[in-house]
């Protein structure tokens, strides 16, 4: 559980949760008083529901808002509140870095890129259609190719300063143009380092769409990858703030929702 | 039920898929239409209609016929009913909003094709539309890029396409040219079905296209009432029904139900709260089945109050004058009523700019969501400036591009909801 800023701030003082049903993982924050009092994330499963509602088994809250891609699918089986991700995170973030406008997003199957005005309402956002790539589930296949765990992955990328380009973003295509670099002999970091790069230039891209609006929160699974934190604010010359738990921001907007 | 099935093998369907798509679409008519709450009573018809599509319809379709009468298919409001009626003929639209056999679609043209045109040929491969076998003509145009590439294959497969030009600036050379084209479709019409077009008979079917139009501006302007009296969804159906049904019918039909919308807006009974937010909806023709955005902007806490698009709004505002005109002068009035149509083949399109603008405010929408096909250029490329100019007059503008499957549903709820949320706000 990482430590909580004071910026926490809520005025009610009832006892709020906040659910994010995400495709690979389940998110639960409780806030109590201004303070997190639970925060977990557990993995998802076939069984969406079952892992929910062990996750509140004995939790005591007042009211509990849902979002992620699960979000309706659990408000048929428990009263709450429903808000998509997008309002999720900017509530989160705002919380956590009051004056961020400007929000990356990069979850197990999907990227986003929000843009706040001063007052922190969602201006513009964008987000990946159907596929996965250049999400956290494109990033773990080319780990596994590459025969790396994710920190090994992260930190190769960040050893050496030249790349190996990959040429596409589908992740199918770019697994066997990976598999066939290892097997033409290159070397592995830089390998690294071109995948990595490959997703930031698709965030990138998303970021510009919306407007980078000063410095960037980085939230989502994919936040917890040093190397694209700091490859990002190198490029763009930006400061990228990340949350001691960025997975969580969602469900802790949820919770400041209610 | 009566069983249309000799009818069908008759026009040479194929009877196993044509079930399968007769199910499925029946079943996502319950599902998005049926599920609706607070409907006016006067959808029944339109209820009927749907469901006696590739029945009744047809039935009617083959009596015709049987008189003599000839069917025109056409997949473009640009192609003038007025004429087809002229000739005693039935117009039907052709168009169609379902993923079926894309894959032999992709043997005749490519894959970056968009799903209305892709879909044009799967319903023809897999011999599943009664409306195509049905046709004595099959109208194509050359409007934008990809249709006008696909009539050159397409021509094969139906054997009765006849393909009009279409001009793509509105100059007066451009006016010339459409001219000279509703004239040459005209003498088309003429041969096919034996009937000359005469003063009385152009005339009259002007008359029954205006009066069609005139029931579905009826129809629009009771929709800027907050509570919304009607759904967007159920609007929608009404303009794609408008395609197939036959006019006079269909006229009395839309014209009772907006009696019917007077009085609930007169007590106050809408279809959502007063509080629900209202979208503008623009960009590419909606051919049934496609409900899909609409129904997940309709189950997402938001209501449809327009369509700025060929099953909308572009395809039915304005009337052909038809006051004391000698057949050359109506010839004309269609001319210039057809020639302000803002699709997005034309450039530049400044009118559109204009209808959207002047759209959101008729219908006090708090937000539009512009709807592209992916792979249509045309309408891809205006909603970026589209985009930019309603933002910058402080219009909310939600972009999607999108096709006909379902794959991305979970990510347009995610998208549309947080529009929503955003409007709201
Ligand atoms: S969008 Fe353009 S080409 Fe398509 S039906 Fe409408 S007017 Fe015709
Ligand atoms: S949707 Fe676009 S690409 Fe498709 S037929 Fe219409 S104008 Fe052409």
């Amino acid at each position: 559980m990482g430590s909580v800023p004071s910026t926490y701030l809520i005025t009610n003082y009832m006892i709020s949760a906040g659910i994010d049903i995400g495709s690979r993982t389940i998110k639960l924050v409780i806030l109590s008083e201004n303070i997190i009092t639970f925060e977990q994330v557990v993995d998802n499963s076939f069984n969406t529901m079952e892992i929910c509602n062990k996750l509140l088994d004995g939790k005591n809250y007042d009211k509990i808002t849902s979002t992620g891609y699960g979000r309706h699918l659990f408000a048929d089986y428990y009263e709450c509140d429903v808000i998509s991700e997008i309002k999720a995170f900017s509530l989160g973030i705002r919380s956590v870095f009051p004056n961020v406008r400007t929000i990356l997003d990069i979850g197990g199957q999907d990227t986003k890129a929000i843009s706040l005005d001063e007052q922190g309402k969602v201006k513009k956002f964008e987000m990946n259609d159907k596929c996965a790539a250049g999400t956290g589930r494109f990033l773990e296949i080319m780990a596994m190719a590459l025969r790396y765990n994710l920190d090994q992955f992260s930190t190769a990328a960040l050893s050496v300063n030249e790349k190996e380009s990959i040429s596409s973003m589908c992740t199918v295509f770019a697994e066997s143009e990976v598999v066939s670099m290892i097997g033409k002999g290159y070397d592995r970091n830089k390998i690294s380092r071109g995948i990595h790069f490959s997703i930031i230039n698709r965030a990138i891209n998303m970021l510009k769409k919306v407007n980078i609006e000063d410095d960037i929160a980085f939230v989502g699974g994919v936040a917890n990858n040093i190397a694209i934190k700091v490859l990002l604010s190198e490029i763009l010359g930006k400061k990228i703030y990340v949350p001691n738990n960025p997975q969580t921001i969602g469900a802790i907007g949820c919770a400041i929702y209610n | 039920m009566t069983d249309y099935r000799e009818m069908w093998s008759g026009l040479g369907l194929d009877l196993q898929t044509h079930d399968a798509v007769l199910e499925i679409v029946g079943k996502m008519y319950g599902e998005v239409y049926m599920s609706q709450k607070n409907r006016p009573k006067g959808m029944e018809y339109f209820d009927f209609v749907m469901s006696e599509i590739h029945g009744l319809r047809i039935k009617e379709l083959m009596d015709a016929k049987a008189e003599g009468r000839k069917i025109i298919g056409t997949f473009c409001v640009f192609v003038p009913e007025e004429l087809i009626l002229a000739v005693n003929g039935i117009s039907v639209g052709l168009c169609a909003g379902a993923e079926l056999a894309f894959d032999a679609a992709e043997q005749f043209i490519p894959r970056n094709t968009c799903a209305l045109i892709k879909s044009a040929f799967g319903f023809k491969l897999a011999k599943v539309c009664p409306y195509i076998e049905s046709a004595d003509l099959i109208v194509g145009e050359n409007t934008c890029d990809g249709k006008k590439k696909a009539y050159e294959s397409y021509k094969d497969l139906v054997g009765n396409l006849y393909v009009m030009d279409l001009p793509q600036v509105k100059s007066s050379e451009g006016k010339v040219l459409l001219k000279a084209e509703y004239q040459k479709f005209a003498k088309k019409l003429e041969e096919l079905s034996g009937n000359k077009i005469t003063k009385e008979s152009l005339q009259k079917g002007i008359e029954i296209v205006n009066s069609k139009r005139k029931a579905i501006k009826r129809l629009s302007d009771l929709r800027t009432a907050n509570p919304t009296p009607i759904s967007g969804l159920d609007a929608l159906l009404i303009n794609q029904v408008y395609f197939y049904d036959d006019p006079i019918r269909f006229t009395n039909s839309v014209n009772a139900l907006c009696d019917e919308l007077e009085l609930r807006i007169k007590t106050g009974v809408g279809v959502f709260s007063n509080k629900t937010p209202r979208i503008l909806v623009s960009g590419c023709p909606m051919a049934v089945p496609n409900w899909k955005i609409p129904q997940i902007i309709e189950t997402s806490n938001a209501t449809i109050v327009g369509e700025e698009m060929c099953t909308g709004e572009r395809g039915t505002r304005n009337f052909v004058a038809n006051e004391n005109l000698s057949t050359e002068e109506m010839i004309n009035a269609i001319v210039d009523r057809y020639f302000n149509i803002d699709c997005a083949i034309f450039t530049p399109n400044n009118e559109r700019y204009e209808n959207i603008k002047q759209m959101a405010k008729q219908y006090k929408a708090d937000g539009v969501i512009y709807y592209s096909l992916q792979f249509c250029q045309p309408y891809q490329n205006e909603s970026i400036s589209i985009e930019k100019m309603l933002e910058k007059e402080g219009i909310p503008v939600l972009n999607i591009d999108t096709d006909y499957s379902s794959e991305d549903i979970g990510q347009l709820k995610t998208r549309i909801e947080a529009f929503i949320e955003r409007i709201k706000s």
